[in-house]
């Protein structure tokens, strides 16, 4: 079930070092929201805020509130471990576990939920599968390492994976960035169809493919390296790619800076 | 087209090229016969066994390998087997191992895995400093201080298992199987240790956060990535252990009672006994006669197979799951 999300005032902390400051903003459910701007300008670190992947490094740290559906999953009394099964990530690298099959793959997060009927771990595979458009790739080699499928395809196993365990928000961090041009079709042809059923967040460098795939744009930036990333404009991304208020965002997408 | 390259130049460029190639043959050239010694040397150990040990075995009166008679004293009645031998050098390794494996993988574990780094430190240091103590002092520790510290447990496993084989009564002094094992557990604990932590450390980032982005805890994540990723390597690192156990000679001299001529067999880990290398070393000082040597050159060659067959084992394991690692 899709879900929206509100941050008030999230800033980042990693040790004593400020990454992200005072981040505010509201992501509808069933849609795509872009966050875009020049590297180390936050966006990434903004989004492993929202599930709280943050945390996983020693020093990382998330003040404010981020609250989904009316939850506060920075809440005191919130697992990160359970945060993170209902906010699905994918990565930059395409990064399925080596040591298994694809079929254990996708499964694989079901199984941590304790999931061990066979047949239901088997319609949920072809489920995820499908709707990552790769089940007519792989559905006669599922006991196959999924090491060896090409990186698109690994990326494409990668976002079964993710949703196989019914999250309720999907984040991808620049999932096309290792991936060649046909490729990046197919994700960004899949992600369209994914923001049906989650809300998705995504990450890029591609600001293409920003315009191409998302109903929402955030830009942030950095007054300077060192300096703590802030969010300059959000708002519906054809607005923000023709006439952004800010003269940074301008700046920015028609590349005379960063 | 007019020459882009001035002609001198050119010649700097073949010049550069020769002298590379120079060196990338003399490296190529250094770097096989490197491994041609290292073959040819396993080659020429075991052709060195094989020539001294056959025409012994040859005039062997009773069976090689099932015999439990060893007598060697007349050259014209060569008597020798190594059954006996055998069980000892496999039970009281395997116990090593059984002992060794889950606690050097568990501290391999907590040192890359959960330690923090003022704390794994510390702890790494005084695991490679185990290895670094001389296996004499080990067997000399070994009767003196811990022999005698882990007796009660072993009357406790002998009194309320003894109905088992394996755990049955035996002797009464510190020389058991049972004391060897847990000393060799000991030795093979840094070696094992040193490699696991080496594998699990360089598991990528990319799959432990997959894992974590799945909703796995910190252990699930552990065993969904750094422990399948690690696999091959604590295999190896356990082979190598089982090998120095295998081949232990100075503590076991030390700890081990030599059973007295034609007394039972006892499958026991309460019992004495000789392993391969223990035996050739109690009696090195007795090799007078080719025939005599011979026997125990035999039971080296056995050792020898022993050990090659363990690290066979141990690389079809590895293999066997060759395309789902890295």
């Amino acid at each position: 079930m899709s879900k929206t999300i509100d941050a008030n005032n999230v800033s980042v902390h990693y040790g004593k070092f400020l990454a992200v400051e005072d981040v505010s903003m509201h992501i509808e459910k069933n849609s795509v929201t872009a966050f875009i701007g020049p590297s180390g300008c936050g966006k990434t670190t903004f989004l492993r805020a929202l599930n709280r992947m943050i945390e996983t490094i020693p020093g990382g740290r998330v003040d404010g509130s981020i609250i989904m559906d009316g939850v506060d999953i920075l809440g005191a009394d919130v697992d990160p471990v359970a945060v993170r099964r209902d906010v699905g990530m994918v990565f930059q690298r395409p990064n399925p576990f080596p040591t298994m099959s694809i079929f254990d793959n996708v499964v694989a997060g079901l199984k941590l939920n304790g999931e061990r009927n066979k047949a239901t771990l088997q319609d949920v595979a072809e489920e995820a599968l499908r709707s990552a458009n790769l089940w007519n790739e792989v559905k006669d080699r599922l006991d196959r390492p999924g090491a060896g499928l090409s990186g698109g395809q690994q990326q494409r196993l990668c976002i079964a994976r993710a949703i196989a365990v019914k999250p309720d928000v999907l984040l991808m961090d620049e999932p096309c960035s290792a991936l060649d041009p046909i490729s990046t079709l197919a994700i960004e042809d899949l992600i369209l169809e994914l923001k049906r059923e989650y809300t998705v967040a995504i990450v890029t460098h591609n600001m293409q493919q920003a315009s191409r795939v998302s109903d929402t744009t955030g830009f942030f930036t950095i007054a300077s390296v060192g300096e703590p990333g802030h969010l300059i404009e959000m708002g519906p991304t054809e607005k923000i790619f023709s006439t952004p208020l800010e003269q940074a965002t301008e700046d920015y997408i028609t590349g005379r800076f960063g | 087209m007019t020459a882009f390259y001035p002609p001198d130049s050119e010649d700097t460029l073949v010049k550069k090229t020769s002298r590379g190639r120079f060196g990338d043959r003399a490296i190529a050239f250094f770097a096989s016969a490197s491994g041609v010694a290292v073959i040819a040397t396993v080659l020429l150990v075991g052709l060195f066994l094989l020539w001294r040990a056959i025409p012994s075995i040859l005039q062997d009166q009773v069976p090689f390998l099932t015999s439990r008679e060893w007598n060697v004293n007349n050259p014209d009645d060569l008597r020798f087997g190594i059954v006996d031998l055998l069980w000892t050098t496999v039970l009281s390794s395997v116990m090593a191992m059984v002992l060794a494996v889950p606690v050097a993988i568990g501290i391999a574990i907590y040192i890359t895995q959960y330690a923090p780094r003022r704390i794994a430190r510390p702890i790494a240091s005084a695991v490679d400093l185990l290895a670094a103590v001389p296996s004499i002092v080990y067997g000399l520790w070994g009767i003196q201080v811990l022999a005698p510290a882990i007796e009660p447990f072993g009357d406790w496993l002998s009194e309320n298992l003894g109905w088992i084989p394996l755990f049955a009564p035996g002797l009464t002094s510190a020389g058991t199987v049972y004391s060897i094992g847990v000393v060799l557990a000991i030795m093979i604990l840094p070696i094992i240790t040193a490699i696991s932590r080496e594998v699990f450390d360089q598991t990528p980032l990319l799959h432990k956060e997959a894992a974590l982005a799945l909703g796995a805890t910190h252990w699930e994540m552990v065993r969904t990535t750094v422990l399948p990723f690690g696999r091959p390597g604590v295999i190896s690192a356990s082979m190598l252990g089982l090998g120095r156990a295998l081949g232990e000679t100075m503590a076991v001299v030390i700890i081990l009672s030599k059973p007295a001529p034609g007394s039972d067999f006892s499958a026991s880990i309460f019992a004495g006994g000789e392993t391969f290398a223990s035996k050739i070393a109690n009696n090195a000082a007795e090799f007078d006669s080719p025939e005599k040597t011979g026997a125990y050159i035999a039971a080296g060659l056995v050792l020898f197979v022993l050990t090659f067959i363990v690290n066979a084992i141990a690389r079809w394991i590895i293999s066997r799951r060759k395309e789902f690692t890295e």
